[in-house]
């Protein structure tokens, strides 16, 4: 088996603000596979776009890296200066924004600002062969090719996040992060763009890290899942692992208060309490104010990585083996469901 | 073409032909040269304590069907009727008053019956005042209460809705508060004036998920608690399956199809509806979903032509589709509506 595409090691990233400094990554690591897909969950705050940013090396001025590495192809990111960064970001490794109605210049046609994007990275590219490939990408993202003529606001919103897809595969990257690309869509037209999103990602075997809030969408279009909480990876394994058999609370959690449309109606669980204040998060396990499970270890010491092949937790009291989601964490709030 | 009651529940509210429509402005000097057509001839009932679904993508018509029975908004055609409540002393319980021609004092006294929530509980809340006068403002409006009283009531909801201690909360701003918080806050002022009829739009929508299952299972207790009747507007059918006895799927303007909550998500009936089930993602792995086989995308009813909705977009539809008014909501058994020739 080919080694992976990405390796993301000790990841840490602060952002200073007047209250203080915010633990928004806190030592991170994964390995990111050729052709595979990657699903990084958790709630707002949790530090999934914070991933997405450090990785592309598009920091706001009052974010630091602290330490860390991430290796492309052997060649580490972080310790880029920012002109070699340059050829690396779009070209390699490449992102689909959330919202897209932001992440499109409203004053441009949408055919020139990825012509403006290939420009800038492939200047040697003669000008049919680049508009011949933004034809081939208008086809590949499910857009009629004459719409390349168009403005962002002829666009109706699933088609504005096609367009952004096209210009993320531009210089055809190895690594694309694809950051809540469906979120403010409806179903039918989210649909569309997942399958389609799958389909290039197959055919193109892409390596992808697809973040997301939502579990059902991961459960769909992933094959491996990293849990994040409070600037945490919590959680890492297969897509199958995590759902069947989750080693950490908080995603056994995750997965039981996610409503869903099929199978059995069951209680719908809540999580007590909110995330932690990462300016001063709590000592030992970040989510151990909220675990049914918590002991004296967990409130003080940091947890241990927990292992079943190459599924990982870090957790003091992992969860046995094969308990389905549903089972644990019942609803501890006063009032219950209506039932 | 009003439904009558699957049982022997009684209605609340009588939605009947209800018809709202937006003029499109060409310009300054030139009139409305033509309509939205949001909502257009809907006819439902709600029963009393019941929670009713309103499902639908953007731009279906929901929410201006919400602001409609809250009169936030006058319907261009139709009545929203309301039962005469207990304080309406002379005609107990099967009178009904259209709250389109309600004004003045009676519509200060509706006020008090049918309140809304909203789904932005960052826009929805004044910063420059504490939640004591969030929650409090619904009582002096309706002069409710000395100001102690208020104050006594404003610290019962505030427990009620889980926002503990309560004399920690009172004297806050929105901007100490989470998401979560503020929608519970939301979610008092709304019940202080103890209504009968809430509606909800997308109340959970724009919360994290450890949030939101709270506002939910909050939501379903106090409508137990306090014998609610909730209109429930998401676009999540999820949700909605937590939240409803009962769901109406809304398209462009029309609801296709209204039924009981398992009734609807087992047994879907109108191609729409089919198609909404199977786009939505299902939180399992192992679980294939069969393909959204509908075509093109929504288009907005802008004077549509007296034909279905769905003709357009539709698998099955046929000349009779295309050629014939919009098809009737008929009972297909146990109070399963759906408005399509071809089912």
């Amino acid at each position: 088996m080919a080694g992976p595409v990405l390796q993301v090691s000790g990841l840490t990233m602060r952002y200073e603000t007047r209250q203080g400094q915010v633990k928004a990554v806190d030592d991170i690591s994964f390995d990111l596979l050729p052709g595979q897909v990657l699903g990084i969950v958790g709630e707002s705050g949790s530090g999934k776009t914070s991933i997405a940013i450090s990785l592309m090396r598009l920091l706001p001025d009052n974010a630091r890296i602290i330490s860390g590495e991430v290796l492309l192809d052997g060649h580490d990111l972080l310790s880029m200066g920012a002109e070699e960064v340059r050829g690396y970001r779009w070209r390699r490794i490449s992102m689909i924004f959330q919202a897209a109605m932001n992440s499109l210049d409203p004053v441009y046609r949408v055919g020139d600002q990825i012509m403006e994007a290939i420009e800038a990275h492939e200047p040697d590219l003669p000008i049919q062969a680049a508009q011949q490939r933004i034809t081939d990408l208008f086809e590949l993202v499910g857009l009629d090719p004459q719409l390349t003529q168009r403005y962002p606001h002829e666009f109706s919103g699933g088609m504005r996040q096609r367009a952004v897809i096209a210009m993320a595969l531009a210089c055809r990257p190895d690594v694309v992060i694809a950051d809540e690309p469906t979120t403010a869509l409806d179903v039918i037209v989210q649909d569309r763009i997942l399958r389609r999103l799958k389909e290039i990602q197959r055919d193109l075997q892409m390596s992808m890290i697809y973040i997301t809030h939502d579990i059902a969408v991961v459960a769909e279009v992933t094959d491996r899942i990293g849990v994040m909480y409070a600037g945490r990876l919590v959680e890492i394994g297969s897509t199958e692992d995590v759902f069947n058999s989750p080693i950490h609370p908080y995603t056994s959690a995750l997965l039981s208060v996610f409503p869903s449309i099929r199978g059995p109606k069951r209680e719908l669980v809540t999580l007590p309490g909110e995330p932690p204040d990462l300016i001063d998060p709590p000592p030992g396990c970040r989510f151990h104010p909220r675990c049914p499970y918590a002991t004296d270890a967990c409130r003080t010491d940091e947890p241990p990585v927990v292992e079943r092949g190459d599924h990982r937790a870090a957790c003091w009291n992992p969860l046995p083996v094969s308990v389905r989601s549903d089972d644990v964490m019942r609803s501890e709030e006063p009032q219950g469901p209506g039932e | 073409m009003t439904m009558s009651p699957i049982d022997d529940r009684r209605p609340l509210v009588r939605v009947e032909g209800l018809t709202k429509r937006f003029p499109i402005s060409r310009g300054m000097f030139r009139g409305p040269s033509a309509h939205v057509h949001a909502v257009d001839r809907v006819s439902f009932d709600l029963f009393e304590g019941e929670s009713f679904g309103l499902v639908g993508e953007s731009g279906c018509g929901k929410t201006t069907i919400g602001k409609l029975l809250v009169k936030l908004l006058d319907p261009t055609e139709g009545r929203v009727l309301f039962r005469d409540g207990p304080e309406d002393a002379a005609s107990v319980g099967e009178v009904f008053t259209d709250i389109v021609d309600t004004k003045g004092k009676d519509l200060k006294a509706f006020r008090r019956r049918a309140q809304m929530i909203f789904q932005d509980p960052y826009e929805s809340m004044n910063p420059r005042r504490t939640i004591f006068d969030t929650i409090a403002e619904p009582l002096s409006v309706q002069g409710i209460g000395t100001s102690l009283e208020r104050l006594e009531r404003v610290r019962q909801l505030l427990e009620l809705v889980g926002l503990i201690p309560a004399a920690n909360m009172l004297f806050r701003y929105p901007h100490e508060l989470s998401g979560g918080q503020r929608q519970r806050v939301a979610i008092a002022r709304a019940l202080v004036v103890e209504p009968s009829f809430v509606v909800a739009d997308e109340p959970t929508s724009m919360l994290d998920v450890s949030f939101s299952t709270s506002i939910m299972n909050l939501m379903a207790g106090l409508a137990d608690q306090l014998g609610v009747t909730y209109l429930y507007i998401t676009h999540d059918l999820a949700v909605a399956r937590y939240m409803c006895q009962r769901i109406a799927v809304m398209y462009l303007g029309k609801i296709v199809e209204l039924a009981e909550t398992e009734e609807l998500l087992s047994n879907p009936l109108h191609p729409y509806t089919r198609a909404l089930l199977s786009a939505v993602p299902v939180p399992s792995p192992a679980f294939q979903r069969d393909p959204v086989n509908i075509l093109g995308d929504v288009s907005a009813p802008v004077d549509p032509h007296p034909r279905c909705r769905f003709h357009d977009r539709c698998p099955m539809a046929d000349r009779r589709c295309y050629e014939e008014d919009h098809p009737p909501m008929e009972d297909h058994g146990g109070g399963h509506f759906v408005a399509c020739y071809r089912v």
